[in-house]
């Protein structure tokens, strides 16, 4: 809590200063390996940073997510491979770090939810409309139905003709 | 009657589904470290900087590990508490000063009083990323096989404490 306070706090003050270099201390390429730093920030943006969760590793500017990018950092440079870097933060912060859920049983609802609901509408609405058809029941106009509609049409197209 | 009884289903069933999202905090992330072994570790003690402390001298006793720091607001609201709990005797509370400096860690204590048996001293955050730490205060209760079995995320308030901590020490306990 007071951390991110204490960014806003800090955010206000670059805001009323900086101006053009507001988005400074974000994602700084290291000029000594700027490929490895790429590799950091591609990670960082499949991972969520835990203290303001709507955000990436790489967007975020929380101490926690520069020491997390520090440590992914070094585990690159120690030849760790990004699966095994990962594997390395879910089994500390859990599946939750992953920015893009992963599809597994606790995902299933998440992944899957909306496309089940979408099948119970059509079948409800299929079964509405079939049910309804089957309600309006067709009903043929008598001899006379059709003589007195024929009179009233012949009528008012003779109005409008004249 | 079923006209009426359909929406009224769902409508209930949409609330209870309301209800429990408003009471559900987004910020607790269940760890996946319960049930599983505390990281190991070995820091050097905040008072006494030549002595060290490592999670295996704790093997045999049921104990807490509290991450706490001086720049933690929260820690300050919790204090008190765990000066209470402390007091209690129930079980002993250990510190993980995390990402202090050391002078500022000390005139804390020194000010509001120490519950901790001891306070080690994680400097670079790189024990509190071991132990998943994410929002300071953090609480684990770690049993006599060194495995975490509880992990209180924000303050342990004294609802937490009488109904979780202490019959899950007392169960681990015996």
């Amino acid at each position: 809590m007071t951390k991110q306070l204490r960014f806003v706090v800090f955010g206000l003050v670059l805001l009323s200063t900086a101006g053009p270099t507001l988005s400074a201390k974000e994602a700084q390429p290291s000029a000594a390996d700027p490929v490895l730093e790429q590799r950091v920030m591609k990670l960082s943006r499949e991972l969520r940073c835990l203290v303001c969760q709507n955000e990436t590793l790489a967007d975020s500017r929380a101490d926690l997510a520069e020491d997390l990018r520090t440590q992914i950092r070094e585990q690159m440079k120690a030849g760790k491979s990004d699966k095994e870097i990962i594997n390395y933060l879910t089994t500390r912060y859990g599946k939750f770090i992953l920015y893009n859920p992963p599809v597994d049983p606790t995902t299933y609802l998440l992944w899957f939810g909306p496309f089940v609901l979408l099948l119970a509408g059509l079948f409800l609405l299929f079964r509405y409309v079939k049910q309804r058809s089957g309600l309006i029941a067709e009903s043929p106009l008598s001899a006379e139905e059709r003589r007195q509609a024929e009179a009233l049409l012949a009528a008012e197209s003779g109005k409008e003709t004249a | 009657m079923t006209r009426f009884a359909i929406p009224l289903v769902l409508f209930i069933l949409l609330v209870a589904f309301l209800a429990i999202g408003l009471r559900h905090d987004p910020h607790e992330v269940p760890s996946p470290l319960i049930d599983k072994p505390a990281p190991a570790f070995q820091l050097a003690q905040l008072r006494d900087p030549s002595q060290t402390f490592s999670a295996a001298d704790m093997r045999g006793k049921v104990w807490l590990l509290n991450v706490w720091a001086s720049w933690c607001v929260t820690c300050r609201d919790e204090h008190p508490l765990l000066l209470q709990y402390a007091r209690s005797g129930a079980l002993p509370i250990y510190g993980l000063n995390y990402k202090d400096k050391r002078e500022d860690a000390l005139s804390w204590l020194g000010e509001l009083g120490d519950p901790y048996v001891l306070s080690v001293s994680d400097n670079d955050g790189r024990v509190g990323i071991d132990y998943g730490v994410y929002g300071a205060p953090e609480t684990y209760l770690i049993d006599r096989d060194g495995i975490i079995r509880f992990k209180q995320i924000g303050p342990v308030t004294p609802d937490i404490w009488q109904k979780t901590i202490l019959p899950l020490a007392q169960k681990l306990n015996e």
